[in-house]
């Protein structure tokens, strides 16, 4: 009897733990593998790892790609204007998301599914779907410029499409659920009667939120940034749709580096890099949440 | 229950003093269509400790709840010491509480908790560390400063909210349920520390509980609470002993309650014939009941005289203040042993006895013929 509940809870371990080995880390390591490679005309397009050398096998690394990313600027420039608009679109998440997370969770019980519902309603649609309407709203004679050339604001219509402004707003659109929802699950936990105690020793509203509210909704915040933050390094559909031609993001310098350079090694090392890049955040993360477990600040 | 050994004092009135520390005046508080305090007037004075006695939905936690300010009276006035708070918001109160959950900042140590009060008031860094390891001290919880609250017991947790609920000095000390929380030994030692600290600092506390014993132990004063309403306010011996109502003589303590009619009220005291009880009352001290008048007896189970019934019955059968039964159960509780005892008449009584005496001779059994009486002093003759 004990021992097959001990395997039946291997079984169930066993599941998951095949799906990241099967999906995650072996395609990570071919990429890894590929990312020390050189590019060459042939099936598949780069160098083996295991070269002969006078007869003798050996292993090839070759760091060619790597030096090759910092060598040209555009990709440093790519990297640093892919981080910045992640963390601007996660800061404007955050300052939106904070408020609207906040009054769902102090909402009636009779209310709160029927907000819920209104945050997780545009998922109905599809996401290239609702990019695209943005094109049709943004555009020079979208609907936002026609609005306003109507009503006489304006006599030029706005360049808004393929600004950073709209991929700012295609970003915080999209990814805005993904911060509210952690941060209400957070701030629905949080016991009231820690409000009302600081409010009891003396502190005013805003003071108990700074005091109280706001350092216990850390994780919270931590979780939704993060869920924001790091699918928007690597944003491609928005910034391809919305955004400026002249500057990339990194997604889509991965994306043009495989299907339109064919340079499979270069791809590859932008993609490890963008990993590391994101190991930052997601340390931080786990401090924040850790620090919380032991009732930490 | 331990009744109150101290001999009843003089009732206390529930008018108006000029002692008034705390004036609660005409207090009501609505939530839409229900009622949660009715009319509530109080007065309570400086250094005492008034316990707030009621079931669940009396209004009792309403009623200190607008005292902290977190419930606005939608009638009355509450003052305290001259100033009227009725329309203070809670952080500028004067007023102190210590929530039934403890309700301790869990991202903060110990000593940030205790102290947070006195940051409010923005008072200096070394002023705030040296309140703060006054009041620890007093608690006796000088050691855990740096700890966080879960890291402490419940008996600790409750000492570090009460400090913090102290350590800015309150004009007045609201208690919800203080010892609700702890187990029944930790309670025991609690309350006589909780007498001790308030005795020292000469705080008035409110304390709000559903729970008799610990109101008849810390209360100075209690006021009992039903529907909203202040049912009776007194020491605890007056209440115990000279219940007002038949819900305060049933809900504090047990008590044997027969209906039963006035057949004379003269100088002797009030004469009662109960159909219930079997027998006739005379009770001693009893104010209003005019003959023919319903009233009910209240008899507490420690003060009738459990005895044996001889084999041949004493003559007179139809005396006052007694009556014959049979044992149907007896629990022994180690101290003392309860006895049900069904009467001839049919209704139960029930009737306590100390165990004075160690492994006594042959003691009262089950079936056993008793009789039972008591004194002409110890029924209490109620008329609502």
């Amino acid at each position: 009897m004990r021992l097959s509940q001990a395997m039946g809870r291997r079984l169930i371990a066993a599941v998951p733990t095949l799906w990241l080995l099967l999906l995650f880390l072996i395609p990570f390591i071919i990429v890894f593998r590929i990312s020390f490679s050189e590019v060459r005309l042939a099936i598949p397009p780069y160098t083996p790892l295991l070269g002969w050398h006078h007869g003798a096998p050996q292993i090839e690394v070759h760091w060619s790609a790597y030096s090759f990313l910092f060598t040209d600027p555009m990709y440093v420039s790519s990297y640093l204007y892919s981080l910045k608009v992640a963390a601007v679109s996660t800061l404007c998440c955050l300052l939106i998301g904070y408020p609207m997370a906040y009054a769902i969770a102090r909402s009636g019980p009779a209310t709160r599914p029927l907000l819920l519902m209104l945050i997780v309603l545009p998922f109905w649609t599809s996401f290239l779907l609702r990019v695209y309407a943005w094109i049709g709203l943004l555009k020079n004679n979208g609907v936002i410029n026609n609005a306003l050339l109507s009503l006489g604001v304006i006599d030029h219509p706005l360049a808004l499409m393929q600004t950073d402004f709209a991929v700012y707003i295609g970003i915080v659109y999209s990814y805005l659920p993904f911060m509210i929802l952690p941060l209400y699950a957070n701030l629905e936990k949080h016991d009231l009667a820690l409000l009302e105690a600081a409010a009891d020793l003396g502190a005013r509203p805003w003071r108990a939120f700074l005091s109280v509210t706001l350092p216990q909704s850390l994780p919270g915040i931590a979780a939704g940034s993060l869920l924001v933050f790091i699918p928007a390094v690597g944003e491609y559909v928005i910034p391809t749709l919305l955004g400026r031609p002249d500057q990339l993001m990194i997604g889509r310098v991965l994306s043009d580096e495989f299907f339109e350079n064919r340079d499979w090694p270069v791809a590859s090392a932008v993609a490890i890099l963008i990993l590391l890049l994101l190991i930052v955040p997601i340390m931080v993360f786990q401090r924040v949440e850790r620090r919380q477990l032991e009732g930490l600040p | 229950m331990s009744p109150q050994t101290t001999p009843a004092a003089a009732p206390v009135a529930a008018s108006r003093s000029e002692a008034a520390y705390v004036r609660i005046s005409d207090v009501s508080k609505k939530f839409g269509d229900f009622t949660a305090v009715d009319h509530v007037s109080l007065d309570i004075r400086r250094g005492e400790i008034f316990c707030l006695l009621g079931g669940s939905g009396s209004g009792k936690t309403t009623l200190l709840r607008m005292l902290a300010g977190f419930e606005t009276p939608t009638t009355g006035r509450i003052e305290i010491d001259g100033q009227d708070l009725s329309r203070v918001p809670p952080y500028e109160r004067p007023v102190n509480m210590m929530f039934q959950s403890y309700a301790l900042f869990p991202h903060m140590s110990v000593e940030k908790n205790v102290g947070f009060g006195l940051e409010q008031e923005h008072l200096g860094r070394d002023d705030i560390r040296r309140q703060v390891g006054e009041i620890l001290e007093i608690v006796k919880m000088s050691g855990y400063g740096a700890r966080r609250p879960h890291q402490l017991s419940g008996g600790q947790r409750q000492r570090v909210a009460l400090a913090r609920a102290l350590v800015k000095r309150p004009k007045l000390l609201l208690l919800d349920e203080p010892l609700a929380a702890l187990d029944r030994k930790l309670r025991e030692h609690t309350q006589f520390e909780l007498l001790n600290i308030q005795q020292r600092l000469g705080v008035t506390f409110i304390v709000v509980t559903h729970d008799q014993e610990e109101a008849m132990t810390l209360g100075t004063r209690l006021g009992v609470m039903n529907h909203g309403r202040i049912v009776q306010v007194g020491t605890p011996s007056d209440i115990y002993e000279s219940p007002a109502s038949r819900f305060v003589a049933d809900f504090i303590g047990s008590v044997n309650l027969f209906e039963g009619q006035v057949l004379a009220n003269g100088a002797d005291g009030l004469c009662i014939k109960s159909a219930d009880l079997g027998c006739t009352v005379r009770a001693e001290r009893a104010g209003g009941g005019e003959q023919g008048a319903t009233v009910w007896t209240a008899i507490r189970p420690e003060k009738i005289q459990i005895s044996r019934t001889p084999a041949a019955p004493a003559e007179g059968a139809q005396a006052e203040n007694r009556a014959a039964g049979t044992v149907r159960e007896i629990a022994y509780m180690g101290d003392m042993s309860i006895y049900l005892v069904r009467l001839d008449s049919g209704s139960m009584l029930r009737v306590t006895l100390p165990n004075v005496l160690r492994g006594a001779e042959r003691p009262i059994a089950r079936e056993e013929r008793v009789t039972l009486s008591w004194h002409g002093s110890s029924p209490v003759v109620l008329t609502e």
